[in-house]
């Protein structure tokens, strides 16, 4: 039988305030354990929460970003549940009326489609604080830091029908989240993560299959890696004549599998209801306004740009937007440089990459500026040098050498464009190899690389490729 | 005169004339609490050193010209209010050991008006109950029979002001915790309009409905201190941002062209005959005075115990989980794993009637009761608002009585929840309509006192006060003062 896999993911996304959501504390990562808890965070007898109204603000752009009602009125609920970590015995969440509904983005698809990924509803909580068993023998402790940072959870509709589309919806999530400035979306500090709602159907049926839920997923790789495992094991339990059972499901990357934490028999009832101590969020219309207009522009909108105004290939437009740095990057090095904006896509999408990329960096911290690759760039577009020997110039670059300019004068790389001097060396060649002349005259015209092959070693690679061939082809049919 | 029959008004003339000082107050009063405390039960924490030390700080601000609203006078707080480096128990065995580290909105502003706080009163346990017997720190006696309850909650706040501890005590009210223990002691308690104090370090029980106010023996007094303890706080949302008026200036108006309502509903069955009389006669006083009266209609009173008592359960259980074990509170020793220490804390540190809340709460917001309970009750809730806006189109004020009956016998109601709930039937509704109300002195039946009971359009306070004052210029219930505390 042909299955088809159904996915929706709920994906939780630290909001950049300086002050948790419902108190001054600050949401700083990684002080010392329970050291930016107040008496709000620590649930004292008689404190209030005091609702941060900046976390609104993120919440509306987020909406408005990706094509959602925001909610004229949304309201905080209490998911009531004990557990250390939660001080109160219950969150801070929003239940019936979120305030981020009916929201969509596009995907590229297997077939390089777009599809589109409905979003649910997005709503405002307060994190919990986190258990510390290493180290404490016979006792567990509890760090608070964490409780009450401001979380936006964005779930979407079940639409997604591969991992791959999840890891594809994930990461646009991420994309757009940080454009908006609303996240860090740093996953190794937890400030991005997801929980994946798997289930299965044989093709063509139209009720869902039972889901399991795969908890706190937080990197892409494990996103995919979890549910492809989940997938095959719901396939293989059904085809072997057993039944996915509702339930939570932790991801073991270590083994690289998924297991069971808790049934739909042992999950809580949260007796969610309106928390009396917060008031309703009313948001006004010219409120939505406001935050339209200072709405940045966002990843679609700028690829399609980048395609339009820069002609750059759509792959390399959707690598050049994944993030705002590195579009503006790719902006700024295009706007100082004559070259054609092509070879600074691929040099962004490719030297300088790699180059971030061995060395761990963000392009923030590029060891080569915009304005210095495009000034390499211009050199590659005056025929100073070529392609290939640019590619060592970088390094030099990379490696603190100096400008293009100042790389390139001193290690005596500039091409060769002087065609008596580049003759000289095509008939050095030619004399040189009698035999491959007298073949290529005879008809073997792919011996051409050859003798440009020949000639760029006698030059160092420093001689004008095109000169190179022009010359060595008017010598050889003579 | 001696200085505990004062009320504040005549504290404040003998401070400002130089008769004595704060110190000369609060001694005497902790004297007499040390006295007469024994008998009544009525203070879990009493403060000496800091009240002595408040009070000459009181004197040396006084004589640098630096004069607050308070400055001088004793007050008590219902043990319900955080107070800084002081047990906070709120009635309850969990808080037997919590000092709290912080001090509630009330108390910052009320030390900040020169207040000098003498103690913590007795309640029940965290505010839930009717008659003091609640609490883990024992019933609390009413002055006017040592047999009888004060009425509840805040029964420590209502008889130290009744045995004249102190001029005023702050208390709350969330079903009538003001205004019945007040209406039994003989004493005035007022329950502000919803948000016009801030509840912020005044440990929850029911959030939608608890609202603190005051205990005294005058409005006059009651005006005082309200208008420090009123205001917007910007640490509790719920507060609101409206200006104070200035209660104790308003308070000599006349009333005369007040329209007051009288709801047919208050007289029907289950009101005491001889407190019917009374309360009839208070009304006339009214009258008297230049008020009219009109008779009004709530056809959905009835169902305000009902109501409020699927409300403030439900926000209870949930308000009440911060009480685990693992922060502060009581801890249940040895626990085996984390659900035992959770069970064994909660069990050791709740009394019954705590329990009996906590599982009704939790049970009506239960999947699959939710809508037949919880969201029900918020919808009847609603139509019982509607009826007090649909009155208050008529009136200004609606009076009757604050309880059905006057105080009871200690124990008599303990074994009977129901019969416990129907003593605030006549207080419920202000809260599930989060209007503002107040119990006067009205009279005695059998040697005991009750309460006249006016409720306001919400943000009414300074009608309420005037009211009951002008009432108190024309009567004298109030200045009765129960034979033993003399």
């Amino acid at each position: 039988m042909s299955w088809e896999v159904v996915i929706g993911l709920e994906i939780h996304t630290q909001l950049a305030t300086k002050s948790k959501i419902f108190s001054g504390a600050s949401t700083a990562y990684g002080a010392e354990p329970n050291t930016q808890a107040c008496l709000v965070d620590l649930g004292y007898p008689g404190v209030l929460p005091v609702l941060n109204k900046e976390v609104v603000h993120m919440a509306a752009m987020f909406g408005l970003a990706v094509n959602a009602t925001v909610a004229p009125r949304s309201v905080f609920a209490r998911k009531n549940y004990f557990y250390p970590d939660l001080p109160k015995g219950y969150q801070i969440s929003q239940y019936e009326l979120p305030i981020v509904e009916h929201g969509e983005l596009f995907i590229t698809d297997a077939e390089g489609n777009d599809k589109r990924i409905g979003i649910t509803r997005a709503h405002l909580e307060e994190d919990a604080g986190k258990s510390i068993h290493e180290g404490l023998d016979q006792s567990s402790g509890i760090d608070l830091n964490r409780a009450g940072t401001p979380l936006l959870e964005i779930v979407s509709e079940p639409d997604i029908r591969s991992a791959k589309e999840a890891v594809a919806y994930m990461r646009k999530i991420h994309t757009i989240v940080r454009y908006l400035g609303i996240s860090d979306g740093n996953m190794q500090e937890g400030s991005f993560r997801c929980d994946a709602n798997v289930s299965v159907r044989p093709k063509g049926q139209e009720a869902f299959g039972t889901r399991a839920e795969i908890k706190n997923l937080n990197s892409f790789r494990f996103v995919e890696k979890a549910i492809n495992f989940e997938v095959e094991r719901q396939i293989e339990l059904i085809e072997d004549g057993g039944e996915v059972v509702q339930e939570t499901r932790l991801y073991d990357s270590d083994k690289d599998e998924t297991r069971s934490m808790r049934s739909k028999e042992e999950a809580n009832d949260y007796r969610y209801f309106p928390d009396p101590d917060l008031l309703p969020v009313e948001i006004a219309a010219d409120f939505i306004e406001s935050v339209r207009a200072e709405l940045p522009e966002l990843p679609d909108a700028k690829q399609q740009r980048f395609v339009e105004e820069y002609a750059v290939k759509k792959d390399d437009a959707a690598i050049l937007t994944i993030s705002r740095p590195v579009a503006d990057y790719f902006e700024e090095a295009a706007a100082a440089t004559d070259a054609n904006a092509q070879l600074v896509a691929n040099w962004v999408v490719g030297e300088l990459s790699g180059a971030l990329n061995k060395d761990g960096l963000e392009i923030a911290d590029s060891k080569v500026s915009a304005a210095e690759l495009a000034g390499l760039l211009t050199r590659i577009h005056d025929n100073t040098i070529s392609g290939k020997i640019a590619k060592q110039v970088f390094e030099a670059m990379w490696a603190g050498e100096g400008s293009a300019d100042e790389v390139i004068e001193a290690s005596g790389l500039k091409q060769i464009t002087d065609s008596s001097a580049i003759e000289a060396v095509v008939d050095k060649v030619i004399e040189a190899n009698p035999g491959q002349v007298a073949e290529y005259r005879a008809g073997k015209d792919k011996l051409i690389g050859f003798f440009v092959g020949q000639v760029m070693q006698e030059t160092k690679g420093q001689a004008n490729p095109g000169q190179v061939n022009q010359i060595l082809k008017a010598k050889l049919s003579g | 005169m001696a200085l505990h029959t004062m009320t504040m008004a005549e504290l404040t003339a003998g401070l400002e004339n130089g008769d004595f000082t704060s110190v000369d107050i609060t001694r005497s009063l902790l004297d007499r609490i040390a006295a007469h405390d024994a008998k009544l039960n009525a203070l879990i924490t009493v403060t000496g050193d800091a009240a002595l030390a408040a009070a000459a700080k009181a004197d040396a601000d006084r004589a640098a010209g630096n004069v607050g609203m308070l400055n001088g006078l004793p007050v008590i707080h219902k043990d319900i209010f955080c107070t800084r480096g002081v047990r906070t128990s709120c009635g309850s065995k969990m808080l037997d050991n919590f000092v709290s580290p912080y001090d509630a909105t009330i108390v910052e502003r009320m030390a900040a008006a020169g207040a000098v706080v003498l103690g913590k009163a007795n309640m029940d346990e965290f505010a839930m109950g009717s008659s003091n017997e609640t609490s883990f720190y024992g019933p609390v006696h009413n002055p006017w029979d040592l047999d009888c309850s004060p009425g509840g909650s805040s029964g420590g706040s209502a008889a130290s002001v009744a045995a004249r501890f102190a001029p005023a005590a702050t208390a709350t009210d969330t079903g009538g915790s003001i205004r019945q223990p007040a209406a039994l002691t003989n004493t005035v308690g007022i329950k502000p309009t919803y948000g016009r104090v801030s509840r912020y370090g005044m440990i929850a029980f029911a959030s939608s409905l608890d609202q603190a106010g005051t205990i005294t023996r005058t409005a006059e007094d009651a005006a005082r201190v309200l208008g420090v303890m009123a205001g917007f706080d910007e640490r509790d949302s719920t507060s609101v941002d409206s200006p104070v008026p200035d209660y104790l200036g308003e308070i000599g108006e006349s009333i005369k062209g007040l329209r007051v309502g009288v709801v047919r509903q208050h007289f029907d069955e289950g009101l005491d005959a001889a407190c019917a009389v009374k309360v009839k006669e208070a009304i006339a006083v009214l009258e008297s005075l230049g008020a009219t009266t009109v008779e009004v209609d709530l056809p959905n009173i009835g169902l305000s115990v009902p109501t409020y008592y699927v409300v403030a359960p439900a926000e209870c259980s949930s308000n009440l989980s911060r009480f685990d074990g693992v922060r502060f509170g009581h801890r249940a020793e040895n626990a085996e794993d984390l659900f035992d220490l959770y069970c064994r804390s909660r069990g050791e540190g709740f009394g019954d009637e705590v329990k009996r809340r906590i599982m009704t709460g939790t049970y009506v917001l239960s999947a699959g009761y939710y809508d037949a309970y919880y969201l029900k009750a918020q919808q009847v809730r609603q139509l019982i608002a509607d009826d007090f806006r649909k009155a208050f189109a008529d009136v200004d004020v609606i009076a009757g009585p604050t309880t059905p009956s006057p105080a009871f016998k200690l124990g008599d109601k303990v074994d009977d929840p129901i019969t416990m709930y129907l003593n605030d039937i006549y207080t419920i509704g202000a809260n599930l309509a989060g209007l503002p109300a107040i119990s006067v002195p009205c009279g005695f039946v059998d040697d005991l006192p009750i309460g006249l009971h006016l409720v306001g359009t919400h943000f009414a306070e300074s009608t309420l006060l005037r009211c009951a004052h002008q009432y108190q210029q024309r009567t004298d219930w109030h200045t009765a003062c129960p034979e033993d505390f003399v």
